[in-house]
């Protein structure tokens, strides 16, 4: 038994999927978070395999830019909830609709 | 030898994956993140990108999870969540549907339609072996892709900067979020969430008590 490419991709699919519910089920925005963060590890999973299976190291080097970018979003979403959370202890996403224009 | 690590790497990731999913606490929620992080780490190790693995190891297990725990702390956010509540009617099994039909798609394009990667073989970026990794990514990094590491560098201060600006104590009391606002939201779940002049904030760390309570 050999584990192929194909494998890597399907764990990948699954767990982008899971991420994406989760992201549509829950309601605490630092656990919605989180689930960004799967499906952020599951693209990243891709692009290594992908990378692996052509020899080529391109996608190693966009997983690198890719952890860059998702540390920039948390820094910045956790801020934002920081702010939220000291004016409204235990606010949910359904709450912070009064943040429309 | 390779199956078996890819098998258990494959269970401990999707189970650390639902246990995020359906953790009630917050903090039992990231715990559960960090398991499949290092589940990732593992596959990455299995397909030779091993400085990956060890800044996936010390950048995601070791820095943002750890600002998560940071905020689940700070903000005393750690009560359990009700996943009793469905705010929106029917959201749960739509979503479900959404994610399996998601599951779906990507399975079938990629892996039934184009049978893995349709991309050509690399030319001038060859992905060395295992022991070869860091110096080869090294290179990339700083000689083609340099402007990109230095976008980089600026995005990493913009985003420290705002996020010092976004969360610092401003001077005064703070404005409450106004009351027709709130009250303009569905007032069914609403009972606890009190606007903050209203709040009682047991903790006594209220922004609004420890900038008006002085004076008593």
């Amino acid at each position: 038994m050999v584990v192929t490419t194909g494998w890597y991709l399907a764990l990948g699919a699954v767990l982008f999927s899971m991420g994406a519910v989760g992201l549509l089920v829950r309601r605490n925005p630092l656990v919605m978070f989180m689930c960004i963060e799967l499906m952020l590890n599951a693209v990243n999973l891709t692009f290594v395999s992908l990378g692996a299976e052509l020899g080529d190291l391109g996608g190693q080097l966009s997983v690198f830019f890719v952890l860059v970018v998702a540390a920039a979003e948390v820094v910045v979403g956790l801020a934002v909830i920081v702010a939220i959370m000291r004016r409204r202890s235990g606010a949910t996403v359904d709450d912070l609709s009064v943040l429309r224009g | 030898m390779e199956p078996a690590v890819f098998i258990v790497s494959a269970v401990v990731v999707l189970s650390g994956a639902l246990g995020v999913l359906l953790a009630r606490n917050p903090v039992h929620a990231a715990l559960f993140l960090v398991q499949t992080l290092f589940g990732v780490a593992v596959l990455f190790v299995l397909l030779n990108a091993t400085f990956l693995a060890a800044v996936q190891v010390v950048v995601y297990a070791g820095a943002i999870v750890i600002l998560f725990l940071f905020v689940i702390m700070l903000m005393g956010v750690d009560r359990a969540d009700d996943l009793g509540i469905e705010p929106i009617a029917g959201q749960r099994p739509l979503a479900v549907v959404t994610g399996a039909s998601l599951l779906g798609l990507t399975l079938v394009v990629m892996l039934v339609a184009v049978d893995g990667s349709t991309g050509v073989r690399a030319a001038n970026a060859a992905l060395g072996d295992a022991a070869d990794n860091t110096r080869r990514l090294g290179e990339a990094l700083f000689t083609d892709m340099v402007y990109a590491v230095e976008l980089t560098a600026i995005l990493l201060t913009v985003a420290v900067v705002g996020a010092v600006a976004l969360a610092r104590r401003l001077k005064g009391p703070l404005q409450p979020i106004p009351v027709e606002a709130v009250a303009a939201v569905p007032a069914d779940e609403g009972a606890p969430d009190l606007p903050a002049s209203q709040d009682p904030s047991p903790e006594g760390r209220s922004p609004d008590d420890t900038a008006s309570g002085d004076p008593a």
